[in-house]
């Protein structure tokens, strides 16, 4: 609070980003966080595998609206990092014989490192340029480490046994929870995905609320303004697409633990890591934290009951994607927030103004 | 009736609003000036006109009828033809076929065609087969004024065309309006050069912040009048 | 020496086919400055209606191919008047993933009629013909009438650009859309004739996609990513320039494909990569022609 201490009334302000709404979420999340780390004593294995494929796609969605809805850089190449993600913690706990759990944030600074000479190398195209670039590129991650014969070359591998009970934790969880090896692994990696998605969440959300995050609220509104306001947008995107990058290795790395096997085609699939996490973007709302994590709950619960169908299933997403792009291209939280001025993730900063008489502090 | 009317013209951009309802108007074979300072909405008010920005549909009369919410491309058809600020010739198109696409959305007959406008303006005739960054400010200016009369225009709606160029080159090309309203085009001319605007003017309309402040004919308003109406008080 | 002589043929060549490819999207990206994701889909669309055409009604792939270019090309017309032209606009966004739904779209749909069996246009001894060269090289006629009808749609495509009015009209709206506007250009309709002129570079790419290997419903996206590095390996701005970027990148595949069969596509990858980096711009950028 400011004042001047003159005779002539003055105005206080504050800057403030949470509202009321976002500070009952805040404490709705603790609440639901709390839940989720309980959850595996008391829910099924079924749940706590749907669980983790929601929480990591859910991330890797983070990911890609940071990307894509702050940053501008609208790539359709991550699955470059989750299969590169996927293939070091292989190569790290296969034939490096780390612990699985250790290789998971490797992954992750491995692909950070991979990111710095990638990005200096698409950077060079703009646009949906940029976009085929990232997947020109993918496509050369895939058809690399098909040569790695070591890690299966093109057919693939899975991780030995001897690996996946190398988890830590795991006999703690089988006394604690009365389970048998195979679940307790699950719900380890159930804690670390879930681990991976709050962090993430959190992450994107101090990288928004700090003030790089305000240049790059400004990028997406309107990037010429932005750099005459001396930005230094290259600078930015780099940094984004680095972080990004390593996030996604990182999330790749745990998808790869779970699934336990491994091949260039899957790992590095332009369907599962990138159509599919537009789709939660775009459905729950680019540009937004909010819209996301809408977006892959509804993405979920399809998944789980229409996936079934094939080609018609994809059919309809694409077909739903395109609509909601021509006609809600703010997605669904879009439409709430055009009703309603709520956010729970409190990105913006709000100016606050108390007028006040000089006398009164 | 009038040739050209706006009634209460209003134009935004956005959320902001650049035109504050102006009311003008033009009589077939006159020529009009828009003068005002920087800011002031005079090319806004050629662009509303030429249906670059759109509003309701009787804020522009052409003949009467109204055409304030048509597109761009058939205000064309109907004989408007504006030659836009800073004359945006297409680079990928030589001089020549730059003039022969002014003629792609004609549908007036007229005494317009390539021949005429070269016979006006000679050195584009030279030039016909250059790339158009490589004239002189003149020149382009000369290509974009012969490109807009490609389409016959009854109404010329021309957009600071002395910008940037010389005296003696504003003076060669102001030297050729004679000759377009000769063939019974009649003249919109914004102009920052106040004398400029004056001498070839049957009516000037001044702008300022978006609103009309003064009009009349140019023998008739005194130089005080202008400087307040430009400026403001 | 008759290998490498022969896969440099074998490069040239196919060079010509993804030339084909490129010119579509180049096409597409002079004038309406649309990048097409489904661009490479539309290609295995085209040759399905083909194989369609061919079968139901009994016709040579090439006459097939010449009774589906009126028909796509309406199709292309509507596809751009009714889909993309909502989508034209400043952002980036709307384009770029509404043609990746199409993309998804038309693959899935393409399954679900077709199912994902290999397919092939057939069209008897002109398959396997070739000519010899001495030396013990020969040119098959397939990818040799390739190169030549990518030549021909080339210079038909200058044609258009460079000597008729509606090319002069594609050259200025996509110089200046709103000054294209003041000269009566409705850039919507200027777009979908675009598009469709794009539809019938597609269909001819269709027909000798499928005459030269065979293909199914998921092949689209490589041949996309084919397309996009023929025309940056070229340089933005000039059809000629996209020809001189399919060979490059038709030669990397060969010659690597030479070294190791197993790194045929990852060379053409890094040839690709290595201009980028060494020359952004493409090795031929707005070429004159």
């Amino acid at each position: 609070m400011m004042d001047d201490g003159a005779a002539k009334p003055t105005h206080a302000f504050r800057i403030e980003t949470a509202g009321r709404a976002s500070r009952a979420a805040a404490a709705a999340a603790c609440v639901i966080l709390l839940v989720l780390v309980l959850l595996p004593a008391f829910a099924g294995r079924n749940l706590i595998q749907d669980l983790i494929f929601l929480f990591y796609m859910l991330a890797l969605a983070q990911c890609w609206n940071l990307l894509a809805g702050y940053a501008g850089l609208i790539s359709v190449g991550q699955q470059a990092f989750v299969g590169l993600g996927g293939y070091l913690l292989f190569a790290l706990a296969l034939l490096g014989g780390i612990n699985p759990l250790l290789a998971i944030p490797i992954a992750g600074l491995v692909s950070a490192v991979f990111a710095l000479p990638t990005a200096l190398i698409v950077f060079r195209l703009r646009g949906a340029y940029f976009a085929i670039g990232t997947w020109v590129v993918a496509e050369v991650y895939r058809l690399v480490f098909a040569q790695f014969k070591a890690l299966g070359g093109g057919t693939g591998t899975s991780l030995a046994p001897s690996v996946t009970s190398a988890v830590p934790g795991i006999e703690w969880v089988k006394t604690l929870l009365d389970v048998r090896t195979p679940a307790a692994r699950d719900i380890i990696s159930y804690w670390v995905a879930l681990a991976l998605m709050a962090g993430t969440l959190v992450l994107v959300y101090l990288i928004l609320r700090s003030r790089r995050g305000l240049a790059l609220g400004a990028i997406r509104d309107h990037e010429a303004a932005a750099a005459g306001l001396g930005v230094d947008i290259y600078r930015i995107k780099l940094a984004v697409y680095v972080v990004t990058a390593a996030v996604t290795g990182m999330v790749g790395a745990l998808i790869y633990l779970q699934k336990a096997r491994i091949s260039p085609d899957a790992a590095f699939s332009v369907l599962d890591w990138t159509a599919y996490v537009i789709f939660i973007v775009i459905i729950g709302g680019i540009g937004t934290m909010e819209g996301p994590v809408i977006g892959a709950i509804i993405y979920y619960l399809m998944q789980r009951y229409l996936a079934d169908f094939g080609a018609w299933y994809l059919i309809l997403l694409g077909t739903l994607g395109i609509l909601v792009m021509l006609f809600a291209p703010r997605g669904l939280w879009g439409l709430v927030t055009e009703r309603y001025d709520l956010t729970f993730f409190p990105t913006r900063r709000q100016l606050i103004i108390h007028p006040h008489d000089a006398n009164r502090t | 009736m009038a040739l050209l009317e706006t009634r209460k013209l209003t134009a935004f951009y956005g959320d902001f609003q650049a035109l504050y309802g102006i009311d003008t108007l033009l009589d077939a074979g006159e020529t009009i000036a828009i003068i005002g300072a920087n800011g002031a909405g005079k090319s806004t008010f050629l662009k509303a006109i030429a249906g670059l920005i759109q509003g309701p549909a009787d804020s522009v009369l052409l003949d009467g009828r109204p055409i304030g919410s048509r597109a761009a491309a058939d205000i064309v058809k109907l004989g408007v033809a504006l030659v836009p600020e800073g004359r945006r010739l297409f680079p990928s198109l030589t001089v020549e076929e730059n003039l022969l696409i002014g003629g792609y959305g004609r549908k007036m007959p007229g005494p317009w065609s390539l021949d005429r406008v070269y016979s006006l303006f000679p050195v584009l005739k030279e030039r016909r087969s250059s790339a158009t960054p490589t004239l002189s400010g003149g020149q382009q200016q000369m290509a974009a004024i012969g490109r807009a009369l490609m389409s016959n225009p009854r109404i010329l709606l021309c957009d600071e065309i002395s910008l940037g160029l010389a005296p003696i080159i504003i003076a060669g090309i102001y030297g050729a309006l004679p000759q377009i309203k000769a063939e019974g085009t009649s003249v919109v001319v914004v102009e920052q050069d106040i004398v400029q605007a004056m001498k070839v003017a049957d009516r000037v309309y001044c702008f300022q912040e978006g609103r009309l402040s003064l009009s009349g004919r140019p023998q008739e308003l005194t130089r005080e009048q202008i400087h307040r109406a430009y400026f403001g008080s | 020496m008759t290998g490498w002589l022969d896969a440099l043929i074998q490069g040239v060549l196919l060079g010509g086919l993804y030339a084909l490819f490129a010119a579509g999207l180049s096409l597409m990206f002079g004038v309406m400055r649309l990048v097409n994701l489904a661009h490479g889909d539309l290609i295995v669309l085209a040759a399905f209606a083909i194989l369609l055409l061919a079968g139901k009604l009994g016709l040579d792939p090439f006459v097939a191919a010449l009774v589906a270019i009126p028909i796509l090309f309406v199709v292309g017309l509507a596809l751009q008047h009714v889909l993309l032209n909502r989508t034209l606009g400043r952002d980036l966004l709307p384009p770029l993933l509404v043609t990746f739904g199409l993309s998804i779209i038309i693959q899935n749909g393409l399954l679900q009629i077709f199912s994902a069996d290999s397919q092939r246009l057939r069209s008897g001894a002109i398959e396997t013909a070739s000519i010899a060269l001495g030396g013990g090289i020969a040119v098959g006629v397939v990818p040799l009438l390739t190169l030549l009808s990518t030549i021909a749609v080339i210079l038909f495509l200058n044609l258009v650009f460079y000597r008729t009015p509606i090319g002069r009209a594609f050259r200025a709206t996509s110089d200046d859309l709103e000054v294209s506007q003041l000269m009566g250009i409705d850039h919507r309709r200027i777009f979908a004739m675009a598009m469709g002129l794009a539809f019938v570079v597609i269909t001819i790419a269709a027909l000798y996609l499928g005459m030269r290997a065979n293909f199914d419903p998921t092949i689209g996206p490589a041949r996309l990513l084919y397309a996009f590095e023929a025309v940056i390996i070229g340089g933005l701005g000039s059809f000629w320039g996209t020809l001189a970027g399919g060979i490059v990148l038709g030669l990397a595949q060969t010659i690597g494909a030479r070294i190791d069969p197993e790194w045929q596509i990852l060379s053409g990858h890094l040839a690709f990569l290595v201009v980028l980096v060494l020359r952004p711009r493409g090795l031929f950028p707005r070429a004159l022609d």
